[in-house]
């Protein structure tokens, strides 16, 4: 049974004289323990979604499970403990101005069965590493750190899941790597399921180990991290995914280069993507031996993504390009794949 | 004594008339905060919790408290006092008088606050109150925890505003006997050519209104936890 299970759900808004289709039939399984990453650009549809989680928006078709429970009828006392019950973090954090920080980290916990309240506070204001602050108010923090209050307040009630929207986007790239290695720390140390909406892949590339993107209010793709990295299928996902691997700049930047554009009248240019034990295989060689190719590389970039090593090449091949499938084959054998850059495109 | 003697004569023999007027405006101002206040801060919170966007939106109630506020803040207070007497009557008995000057000045008082703490309220953060909502605070967790609690210093700043307002109303009271600092500053100090009683009105006013402003600025500073200056 899956921790959070969102079954065809549709969301409209009616405008006016129009009507806004936001969420297009989405079904997403998130399994206890899943760091879920719902990725897209802006207006895709992703916060609207995510907040049928815990009724904050009432989906117009469909059916939300959390936990078995019904969340669509779920209704005064029920509707709140399902809420202390998840975790919300947000972009612009909401916290509460005219509060400290250890009132912030309470004000969850008010009229609730939650014990040693007080003490709890501490232990979570110390867990997101904010200790001496708890009389400051959020207005002397700054975004990392009132991220940071926002964490611990969300997570004042043992929360099962935690859904985060947006929440490194208002911050530095440095902050936000802290941000991202505090809420694995609580995914893997407190066992709390975390739904991560974001536009930027390199956050899903850090934390998570699902994703699903979404476009125009659809999930057009869905799958497990190194699947999504390893094989896109949909277009909006290979355009996701280029923004974190280099190897679009690599290939504009080269096709500036004169020696380059010589090269590339009389050999041809492929990218390679290989994953996890593939990339322990010596293909160069192996590709010379067989096939009585040379390849050279002219870029590359080798990561790491939830341990699992994820190789992307950019080489020329010079040779016996006529048994250019056949070749294609032999590495598709060994999952590796090859794909011909089109020069022209690039430029 | 002797030196008000000489510079303010009608001011001299007319001192218990001024402790009398003083405590008038006094009486008549801090009742209405009172009353007029409380059932304001409600019409206030209503209006932001019904309408648009609201925690309990509600478009027929909404639409019809607008309108019902803005209509009564159309009316010229001048004017109210007189439509207003039949009410009055009813309420505490008769029509003249400090406390029949009340009444009026209770309906003025009540739509001119509610749009200063609607405002107030509208300037709380959406956020913040999707926040509370998804911590699991309930409707009235919202209004007293988050909006009056976020919204403090804003609502002071609207409370000294509409005191000041206020005590502007309680002068033209003194048309329907209601006493108090304007209607001797006009009554006597205009009516009986005596200047001097209506300077030291004036002051007195004066005094009063920056009274209620330094305390006003004082509170709202500190539970202003926003901006730190």
């Amino acid at each position: 049974m899956p921790q959070i299970s969102l079954k065809n759900i549709n969301i409209t808004f009616k405008q006016k004289d129009k009507v806004l289709e936001a969420v297009k039939n989405v079904s997403l399984d998130i399994q206890k323990g899943d760091i879920y990453g719902i990725v897209g650009y802006s207006g895709a549809g992703k916060s609207t979604l995510v907040r049928v989680i815990n009724r904050l928006q009432v989906p117009t078709k469909g059916q939300v499970i959390v936990e078995n429970q019904n969340v669509n009828q779920l209704k005064g006392r029920k509707l709140r403990d399902l809420r202390h019950k998840v975790g919300f973090i947000f972009q612009h954090f909401n916290l509460m101005n005219s509060r400290t920080i250890a009132e912030n980290v309470y004000y969850p916990m008010f009229n609730t069965e939650t014990k040693n309240r007080k003490a709890r506070v501490q232990k979570l204001i110390r867990l997101v590493g904010l200790q001496g602050k708890e009389n400051a108010y959020p207005a002397q923090l700054s975004g990392g750190q009132k991220q940071r209050v926002a964490i611990a307040r969300a997570l004042a009630n043992n929360p099962s899941i935690l859904v985060s929207d947006e929440a490194t986007s208002a911050l530095d790239p440095k902050t936000t790597q802290e941000i991202l290695q505090l809420l694995k720390k609580i995914n893997q140390e407190l066992g709390v399921t975390i739904v991560l909406i974001t536009h930027e892949m390199d956050v899903v590339k850090t934390l998570c180990n699902k994703v699903a993107v979404m476009n125009a209010g659809q999930v057009v793709e869905k799958n497990n991290i190194l699947n999504i990295f390893s094989n896109p299928k949909n277009e909006l996902t290979k355009d996701f995914i280029n923004t974190t691997n280099n190897s679009t700049n690599a290939i504009e930047t080269l096709s500036q280069q004169t020696k380059f554009q010589e090269l590339s009248k009389t050999n041809r240019l492929f990218q390679l993507t290989y994953l996890g034990e593939s990339a322990e295989h010596p293909f160069i060689i192996d590709l010379y031996n067989r096939f009585g190719i040379s390849a050279s590389i002219i870029y590359g970039n080798i990561e790491f993504i939830q341990g699992t090593p994820l190789g992307n090449l950019i080489i020329t091949i010079d040779g016996q390009l006529n048994r250019i499938e056949e070749i294609k084959q032999y590495l598709a054998d060994n999952q590796i794949s090859l794909n011909e850059i089109d020069f022209s495109k690039i430029k | 004594m002797n030196l008000i003697a000489k510079y303010l004569p009608n001011v001299a023999n007319s001192i218990p008339d001024f402790i009398q007027a003083t405590w008038e405006t006094l009486y008549m101002t801090i009742l209405t905060a009172i009353v007029g206040g409380l059932i304001g801060l409600i019409v206030g919170v209503l209006l932001v919790v019904t309408g648009p966007d609201g925690i309990a939106q509600n478009k027929p109630f909404y639409n019809i408290l607008d309108k019902v506020v803005n209509l009564f803040r159309s009316i010229p207070f001048i004017v109210l006092l007189a439509v207003i007497a039949p009410f009055t009557r009813i309420v505490v008995g008769t029509a003249i008088g400090t406390t029949a000057a009340i009444v009026p000045l209770i309906i003025a008082v009540i739509p001119f606050y509610a749009r200063q703490i609607q405002n107030a309220l509208l300037d709380v953060d959406y956020g913040i109150v999707e926040a509370a909502a998804a911590m699991g605070s309930s409707k009235f967790g919202i209004i007293f925890r988050v909006y009056l609690k976020e919204g403090l210093s804003q609502i002071i700043r609207s409370s000294v505003l509409t005191l000041i307002s206020l005590i502007g109303l309680t002068a033209m009271a003194g048309t329907v006997g209601g006493g108090g600092l304007g209607n001797l500053a006009v009554m006597i100090g205009y009516e009986r050519f005596q200047n001097d009683v209506t300077f030291v009105s004036l002051i007195l006013i004066l005094i009063l209104v920056f009274i209620i402003q330094i305390v006003g600025d004082i509170l709202a500073k500190a539970t202003d936890h926003e901006n730190f200056n």
